[in-house]
């Protein structure tokens, strides 16, 4: 029985391991930055989150949507945490269109907590028809859509360069050291003060992209706070139990001869 | 199992394990259960705002909020007075008929009929006010239960006027 | 199954017992005469069954939120991650349960294998375990589209297309199975409705699985036929269903690890991208645990005889306890088979891992002859080894060879040189 329970431990340090090794394995050429949420007991830095939404309506909103969230999610908890009275005076900044009202007319009015986040185009054509033939993808879960996550849009965020001699681009379209295929129809998106914020960090261009990043993955995963306490909590009390069972499993099989 | 200790830790032992199994349980069943109620984006639908202005007198229109009805009437001065004269001792359910209706011209409250959940008809019933059709409820023009299976008066939601013309439901 | 006489000690148990004997038959599981020899490997019957209900718990509550709808089944799913309450922990259960519910299975199978409990008496439940995998595999591919991902939607196209290689009715059967000249909405809702049903099926297979278990009784490590009940059996209750129940707990612990600190590594980032009929992701790969399938699949280069290769490397492991010839049951005493296990293992293996990687170059060829080895194993060496292998004396009962613990092959085989 001793080896057994050697195997299952060396399965469970496996797994870690395995685990661990998977994702810097496929985030091993890319951008890193100090993550706040990484890791067993990671949670979202407030700051960030609220100048990383500062980050994505200044300068990504423009083109791409986030139909996932709600102004709502601003001021939950886990979230941003914008208190109710700022995601409310959010909201009302946007227009939303409404309706029909009680004469079959659509009419706008300023959003609400509970409306969606406005999309800066009627529907995916003319999105894609706005920019030069390339969709920009909607970011409400585009962390969990790329492979390497929140480093990979880091990356790309980071990654824009003139192209190595030899290659020539086609017009509107970009070379990113980063980007699948090295080609993106984007231009860069950020540079250094192109937001101010409002709490005096600097806006440099790796600020941004941090800061807007982690607004991402936090879009992608609302609830990973949630997620890492009750994690913390199950594997603490499946352990307590098992060892509990596993001194009453002794106790059980005392009775019998040979024991296992 | 000659000696004493023996049993006594292993109780305690069973008994641990049974304890804290039931307390994982429950905490795994909770989530099970909760995920049954109103979740986020249900809840944040909270309120109807609803122009009212072109209502006439003696007239009323129903509105959906939380997916229910809510009726707003304008009420006749007839209509009011009916109300406020009834005494609170011949009522099932005594509310005052100034408690119910803040600005007496306007009752606002859910269409619901408190027995089981039918819509009422309006301008209906023995005391001009609503009929419940399914089991025969009769409501005054304050929305009060007078006759009928009902055990209490038409629920009054919260609400506020926006300004002269709007109503704000929620 | 043992034919004790249980008589319920009240008279209204006695009562509703003699109508339908339920009070007999829990009586029976309870006492029900278990080897007590069987080790931790013996432990994933019970964690499977945990799996199954926890699936069926946690899809039925998901079926309450999500919509089967080509235009809607995408923002469901995201409905549920985000405003559903602890809709994020029950999906993630489901998704990742379904992944530890193909560990688990594969480890009970692989268990099989190696103590030969497929053999005579139990080939029944070793056919109907068989059934069980492949529905399991059906619930688990249509449960993968379901999101309406891009994974969801090119992998419900290849895997149906697969049917395209029948000859001349081919093409007609992919549009039955689509509703449509492509995976579409109709496609989407007959999945859903299957992903429902076929669970219930494999619950009502997992009893008739244990029915037939429990007529001849369990297999055990030394592989060798009991008297029941007998010195070397335990009540399964409370020996077993402790021991089951502390395996499980530790299969739990893997399990939250997923769910709570990597619950998409198992998935594929694309499947986060909404279904688009216009685009196919760069590598489209199945879950992990179909992998070895889909490896044997793509390393024949004949599309029709790909689609058989595929479908025969499952139906030669329904007829395995034909297959393999030998008398001794367990690998304890089977010194070669068990190198030649080993080595299946391996090259099940190396058969995921090839159908991770791009079917080219010295992948294809690393894949095509790993494939060669998995038939050559069943159909070649499995046969002829039961004739030729030498075994190790096999003892006669559980308690007599060796006292003091499991009989260990080593001392069995001093035992018989002393004598």
């Amino acid at each position: 029985m001793k080896n057994i329970f050697k195997l299952i431990t060396t399965i469970f340090f496996l797994v870690i391991f395995f685990n661990q090794k998977a994702i810097t394995e496929e985030t091993k050429n890319l951008l890193s930055t100090d993550w706040s949420f990484k890791g067993y007991f990671g949670k979202f830095d407030r700051a960030a989150l609220q100048r990383g939404y500062q980050v994505y309506t200044e300068v990504c909103a423009s083109c791409h949507s986030m139909k996932y969230l709600s102004y709502r999610n601003l001021a939950e908890e886990g979230g941003p945490e914008f208190s109710e009275e700022e995601a409310k005076a959010i909201a009302a900044n946007f227009e939303v269109t409404d309706g029909p009202n009680d004469d079959g007319e659509m009419f706008t009015r300023p959003a609400k907590l509970s409306d969606k986040f406005v999309n800066p185009y009627q529907n995916d054509k003319e999105a894609i028809a706005s920019n030069g033939g390339a969709y920009p993808p909607d970011m409400s879960v585009l962390v969990k859509a790329r492979k390497g996550g929140a480093d990979y849009v880091y990356s790309v965020l980071l990654g824009y360069e003139d192209p190595p001699s030899g290659i020539s681009l086609d017009d509107g379209v970009y070379y990113n050291k980063y980007m699948y295929g090295n080609n993106i129809k984007m231009p860069k998106p950020l540079s250094d003060g192109m937001v101010e914020y409002n709490d005096g960090t600097n806006a440099t261009e790796e600020q941004m992209a941090k800061d807007v990043v982690t607004f991402l993955a936090w879009s992608a995963e609302p609830h990973l706070e949630a997620r890492h306490k009750i994690g913390f909590k199950a594997i603490v009390y499946l352990v307590i139990l098992s060892i509990l069972v596993y001194l009453s499993m002794k106790r059980l099989w005392s009775r019998i001869e040979p024991k296992v | 199992m000659s000696d004493q200790k023996k049993p006594k830790r292993r109780d305690f032992l069973f008994t641990a394990s049974y304890a804290l199994g039931a307390v994982g349980v429950g905490a795994a069943v909770w989530p099970l259960l909760d995920q049954m109620n109103p979740d986020k984006s249900v809840k944040a639908l909270a309120s109807t705002e609803v122009d009212v202005s072109s209502l006439e007198p003696g007239k009323s229109i129903t509105v959906l909020w939380r997916g229910k009805p809510v009726f707003i009437k304008r009420r006749t001065q007839e209509e009011i007075a009916e109300a406020r004269s009834v005494k609170l001792d011949e009522l099932k359910h005594p509310e005052k008929d100034e408690d119910r209706a803040k600005n007496p011209e306007w009752l606002v409250m859910l269409g619901i009929c408190t027995h089981l959940g039918c819509v009422p008809l309006g301008d209906k019933g023995e005391y001009n006010g609503w009929f419940c059709p399914c089991h025969g409820s009769h409501y005054d023009t304050s929305g009060r239960i007078r006759k009928g299976p009902a055990p209490t008066n038409l629920e009054i939601p919260k609400y506020e006027f926006v300004n002269s013309n709007t109503i704000k439901i929620g | 199954m043992s034919d004790h006489n249980y008589v319920p000690s009240s008279k209204i148990g006695k009562w509703f017992n003699d109508r339908l004997p339920l009070l007999s038959l829990s009586a029976h599981l309870r006492e029900y005469p278990t080897p007590k020899n069987l080790n931790y490997w013996w432990t994933f019957g019970g964690i499977l069954t945990f799996c199954l209900i926890a699936q069926i718990v946690t899809g039925i509550i998901l079926a309450m939120h999500y919509v089967a709808h080509a235009d809607l089944a995408f923002d469901s799913v995201e409905h549920i991650m985000r405003d559903v309450n602890y809709g994020w922990l029950i999906r993630y259960v489901h998704s990742n349960g379904a992944s530890m519910f193909f560990l688990a299975v594969y480890i009970h199978i692989f268990r099989a294998l190696y103590y030969g409990s497929y053999k005579s008496p139990r080939e029944v439940i070793w056919i109907i375990g068989m059934i069980i995998y492949l529905l399991m595999m059906m619930t688990a591919f249509m449960g993968y589209v379901l999101p309406w991902g891009q994974m969801s939607f090119w992998g419900a196209t290849v895997i149906t297309n697969l049917f395209s290689a029948i000859p001349l009715a081919g093409e007609s059967i992919t549009n039955w199975l689509w509703g449509g000249y492509a995976v579409d909405n109709p496609t989407l809702t007959r999945f859903f409705s299957l992903h429902y049903l076929l669970p219930f099926l494999i619950l009502g297979l997992v009893i008739l699985h244990i029915w037939a278990l429990h007529v001849p009784g369990n297999n055990n490590p030394v592989g060798i036929d009991l008297k029941k009940p007998s010195k070397d059996t335990v009540p399964f209750h409370p020996y077993i269903v402790v021991k089951d129940l502390f395996a499980l707990l530790l299969f739990l612990i893997v399990f939250a690890f997923f769910v709570f600190y990597s619950p998409n590594i198992l998935g594929h980032s694309d499947n986060y991208i909404e279904a688009n009929p216009l685009v196919t992701p760069a590598h489209i790969v199945p879950e992990w645990y179909l992998l070895p399938f889909y490896a044997i699949l793509r390393s024949v280069p004949d599309k029709l005889l790909g689609v058989i290769a595929m479908f025969a490397s499952i139906f030669i492991l329904v007829i395995l306890p034909w297959l393999d010839t030998s008398k001794v049951r367990s690998a304890i005493f089977r010194p070669i088979y068990k190198q030649f296990y080993w080595i299946l293992i391996i090259d099940v293996l190396i058969l995921g891992y090839m159908g991770a990687m791009p079917a080219e170059g010295t992948y294809l060829l690393i894949a095509r002859v790993a494939t060669a080895y998995y038939f050559v194993h069943f159909l070649i060496i499995l046969p002829v080894l039961g004739r030729i292998e030498k075994t190790l004396p096999v003892p006669l009962s559980i308690t007599e060879p060796v006292l003091g613990g499991s009989p260990n092959p080593e001392m069995v085989k001093k035992r018989e040189l002393y004598n």
